[in-house]
């Protein structure tokens, strides 16, 4: 597989730094503009949120923000549309994350070739099992999208080791056994956890996601692996802003300062 | 003989399977590979029969209702399950979950609940069992069911309002679900219905198996043999009908007939009549019927119950519908309370309103005059009466 995702891991090994936002919020058509402020701003990745009426691993910034954006008419299809246009501007990695219902409804095969012609580079479907996946891996790999998985502190090695030998682009590593949401900072066993997921030689770049809102998580997420992912508190702050660009490139600044 | 039991995966056919975030993954994978052993070992056996016995009042009686059977002009028996202690069938699972819980070494016990009665049966258990319980409830439903939040308080139960989406059942369970994400070590989370991710369906059927297994027995006593021609019951999640159903899923000559709420009617766009308005898809961890948009967003159903006000149901009860093993007809509010009062007259028994939906399916079948109908009676309708007081024509 040679995507974005592939060339971005393949040239930058530290620091990477992966924005997570919901599509069509705070306003429908704002999926766009977010992405290319990001890119603007310094971002490595740009993960965009399909959103679900009913997201049960998500807390409440994340059930909000898709509640918003749903209930202003966003959907999957209007979302690859999204895509497709700000892939005129935008060249970095762009991953979805999404639960998998809407996308069964698309249909795996239609989803996945629409995805790729409007420039997705990988997909995060937190609640497809391994078994169903694997039923499906030629249809993401043959439309060149990295299928992203996670794992936990509670995770396996052994599991861990089948889980990375599944997924490709990167490793989804959720730092703590809980729903989505911004943290003040990891715990002695948080970092053990990562230096375990360091330490068995895996051949996917690991990237902490959950609980991560500032350059202090950030930093210490940065030591273990290739980078971290912040969603919740980019959310929040999106929904309280009242001029998108300055204040996303405010956001990425903060996040990137070195304390 | 296994066509209607699900496969090492939890699939029923199509449906079930386990759709869940890798968080959850311990917690379920436990579970699975635990709950055979378990619920099979001698000791839980006992254990659970003793309690079944002698704590919930089993076995509940299956009474010939001879008044209600000259309307229908056939032989209809009512499974009184409304007479199991907490005033419905839900304990019988909570029964049996508590008893696995403590065997998997949890000390702290979740769940959601749509009337109320799920939870009562949570809480009742919890206080029994000396486990601390906490309960998700739709802040919609903690309105209309408020006997049931306040029985939970006193039983020691803390009693949480869903406040997403429509405040109801649904939400309530991803609340639960998310309160398990985040608690996965010590917590257990007693699911009330036969949905949720493998080996939840498969685990309330069996704990619920014991309403067929009894009207078996009981049928042989009272009418030289085991087989009703119908098995009537009210499906939400499709709990008290698994159980009702279990013993005769694999017997083709006895009629499964499931009875779904549909509200205002099934075109209101008021209604919660799954097999009518559903397409298959996830959620809450497994593959069913499911109300939704077409982009797969969850459409918020409507009923007068708040039992059966979920917007999908069990796997079991999809793969019955589409393999067309089960019949699944619907009644309206309207049909349900008047089929509830119907009852109250002529037999001096008031129904939990998602039982009456069953009572109102009636209504719609053909039936011969040797037809023999069990009606499960999943439970009493105390905690409706401010329901059945605003409908008032009685």
């Amino acid at each position: 597989m040679n995507n974005r995702l592939s060339q971005l891991f393949g040239q930058k090994k530290r620091n990477v730094l992966s924005i997570f936002f919901t599509a069509g919020f705070p306003s429908v058509n704002d999926t766009g503009g977010i992405a290319r402020a990001l890119e603007k701003a310094g971002a490595d990745l740009i993960e965009i949120g399909i959103p679900f009426s009913d997201p049960i691993a998500d807390g409440p910034v994340i059930q909000q923000s898709s509640k918003q954006a749903l209930d202003q008419g966003m959907n999957l299809k209007l979302l690859l549309e999204q895509v497709k246009q700000l892939r005129s501007g935008v060249t970095l990695p762009v991953v979805l994350m999404g639960y998998i219902n809407p996308i069964l409804q698309y249909g795996i095969g239609n989803f996945c070739r629409d995805a790729r012609a409007a420039g997705v580079d990988g997909v995060i479907l937190p609640d497809l099992p391994l078994r169903d996946f694997n039923e499906h891996a030629t249809l993401f790999h043959d439309n060149d999208l990295s299928v992203i998985m996670l794992v936990t502190p509670a995770t396996s090695d052994e599991r861990i080791r089948l889980i990375d030998q599944t997924s490709s682009g990167f490793l989804y590593a959720v730092s703590a056994s809980s729903t989505t949401g911004a943290r003040v900072g990891f715990t002695a066993e948080q970092e053990d956890y990562f230096r375990r997921l360091a330490g068995l030689g895996l051949r996917n770049p690991v990237l902490v996601g959950f609980g991560i809102s500032n350059a202090a998580t950030f930093q210490s997420a940065c030591r273990y692996g290739a980078g971290a992912i912040v969603g919740s508190a980019f959310v929040s702050m999106l929904g309280n802003s009242t001029n998108l660009e300055d204040d996303i490139t405010t956001f990425v600044k903060s996040i990137r300062s070195v304390s | 003989m296994r066509r209607f039991q699900p496969n090492e995966e939890g699939y029923y056919g199509l449906f079930g399977g386990a759709y869940i975030p890798e968080m959850l993954f311990p917690n379920i994978e436990e579970l699975r590979l635990r709950y055979q052993a378990i619920v099979g070992d001698a000791e839980f056996q006992r254990e659970f029969e003793t309690l079944l016995r002698h704590y919930v009042g089993r076995p509940t009686p299956l009474y010939q209702a001879t008044r209600l059977s000259e309307v229908h002009r056939a032989t209809i028996y009512l499974k009184r399950e409304d007479l199991c202690h907490t005033g419905a069938h839900k304990v019988n699972n909570t029964i049996g979950q508590i008893l696995l819980a403590r065997r998997l070494g949890k000390s702290k016990i979740i769940a959601e609940t749509g009337a109320g009665q799920h939870g009562v049966a949570t809480a009742t258990v919890c206080a029994l069992m000396g486990l601390e319980c906490t309960i998700y409830m739709g802040q919609l439903d903690m309105e209309r069911q408020r006997p049931n939040v306040e029985r939970m308080k006193i039983l020691g139960a803390t009693v949480v309002p869903a406040t997403s989406g429509n405040m109801t059942l649904k939400d309530a369970t991803n609340e639960a679900m998310r309160h398990w994400i985040n608690h996965p070590r010590d917590t257990h989370y007693i699911i009330g219905s036969v949905v949720g991710p493998h080996p939840y369906p498969d685990m309330v059927a069996r704990f619920q198996s014991v309403i067929s297994q009894e009207i078996r027995a009981q049928l042989t006593e009272q009418q030289g043999n085991p087989f009703p021609d119908y098995v009537v019951a009210c499906v939400g999640g499709g709990s008290n009908a698994a159980g009702a159903f279990y013993h005769f899923l694999d017997e083709p000559h006895v009629h499964l007939i499931g009875a779904e709420a549909a509200g205002h009617g099934v075109e209101s766009g008021e209604s919660a009549a799954t097999t009518a308005l559903g397409r298959p898809g996830v959620l809450h961890g497994s593959k069913t019927l499911l109300m939704q948009t077409p982009d797969g967003q969850v459409i918020e159903p409507y009923s007068i119950s708040a039992g059966l006000d979920y917007p999908g149901i069990g796997p079991l009860h999809a793969h019955l519908f589409e393999s067309g093993r089960g019949q699944f007809l619907n009644a309206t509010d309207e049909e349900a309370m008047k089929a509830g009062i119907e009852l109250a007259r002529l037999e001096g028994i008031i129904p939990a309103i998602e039982t009456a939906h069953a009572l109102a399916v009636l209504h719609q079948l053909e039936f011969s005059p040797d037809d023999v109908v069990v009606v499960n009676l999943s439970g009493r309708g105390d905690k409706d009466l401010e329901t059945y007081i605003r409908w008032g024509r009685y």
